[in-house]
């Protein structure tokens, strides 16, 4: 099985990442973008995807600060 | 008064944590996969880039052979302190609460800082000075918990040292420089005290934090 981890900051932390590119599209002009924020996709070949929430809560992601959405899909 | 030094692939400042503890006791060093602590009295986790820092600052560290065996004397009542990256690895191995994330600036900060010691009844704290000159050199070096958490640290008196008013270099929560658990056994912080011990380099405040480790022995 494939899947992807896509891996978030929380709501509520700051993302400075996300902030310089958001000031950066402005300066190249893009009007109207906001709430930029900047994660992580992990992609990977799973055996067995049950054990996928375990490998995000002790490794992929750190559930304190990050949020994680797993998406499947066939191989 | 042994202290055990714990070198990862990717750290570079066991040896000056070497050197540090070498002033107030034996310093042994130790290896990442080893599982063996060389029956130590405390162990530092030094600062740099374990395994790379990929991922996140000390997130595959924490799960180092040699881990097992630090938690296990963390659980035990073992005295552990964390420098800088090793502050990540305690974070990350949950043996400490909160996380640290990247400097609001987005750049590697490193300067000497002017600290607050806010809490001086520890066995990490009992012989340093009220106001410390060390410094700080990081990119993920801003600390965070949930409020509710960082309210309970603070009742606790878990926050142990603070970066003075306006010192604040990566954007902490709360000014938060370094905390310790609940049991007291284990420390992190950010600074680097065992940059701060021959005043050759222009200060000695760090040699206090080691200094007031002896006879702290399981």
């Amino acid at each position: 099985m494939h899947a992807r981890v896509l891996i978030r900051p929380k709501a509520g932390i700051l993302d400075p990442q996300g902030a310089v590119a958001e000031r950066a599209l402005g300066a190249l002009g893009f009007d109207g973008v906001k709430g930029v924020r900047i994660g992580r996709l992990v992609e990977l070949d799973v055996a067995d995807p049950a054990t996928l929430p375990e490998m995000c809560e002790r490794l992929l992601a750190n559930p304190l600060i990050e949020d994680y959405e797993i998406i499947e899909s066939p191989a | 008064m042994k202290f055990g030094v714990i070198t990862f692939p990717g750290s570079c400042d066991d040896l000056d944590a070497q050197l540090a503890v070498a002033r107030v006791g034996t310093a042994v060093p130790l290896w990442h996969a080893d599982h063996d602590l060389q029956g130590v009295d405390a162990v530092i986790i030094p600062g740099g880039f374990s395994y790379g820092d990929y991922l996140r600052p000390g997130a595959v560290a924490r799960f180092a052979p040699i881990m097992t065996e630090v938690i296990e004397f963390a659980h035990a009542g073992g005295h552990v302190m964390g420098i800088c990256n090793g502050f990540q690895v305690l974070c990350e191995a949950r043996l400490l609460p909160g996380a640290l994330l990247t400097n609001t600036s987005l750049r590697f900060v490193c300067r000497q800082v002017s600290l607050e010691l806010v809490n001086p009844d520890t066995a990490f704290t009992r012989e340093a000075p009220a106001r410390l000159s060390i410094p700080v050199k990081h990119t993920t070096g801003r600390y965070y918990a949930p409020e509710p958490d960082l309210d309970r640290l603070e009742a606790n008196r878990q926050v142990v040292l603070r970066y003075a008013p306006g010192e604040n270099p990566n954007g902490s929560a709360r000014d938060i420089a370094g905390v310790i658990n609940e049991a007291g056994n284990v420390f992190g912080l950010m600074p680097h005290p065992e940059h701060a011990v021959d005043a050759l380099t222009g200060s000695t405040d760090g040699l206090g934090l080691f200094a007031s480790l002896r006879g702290c022995g399981l």
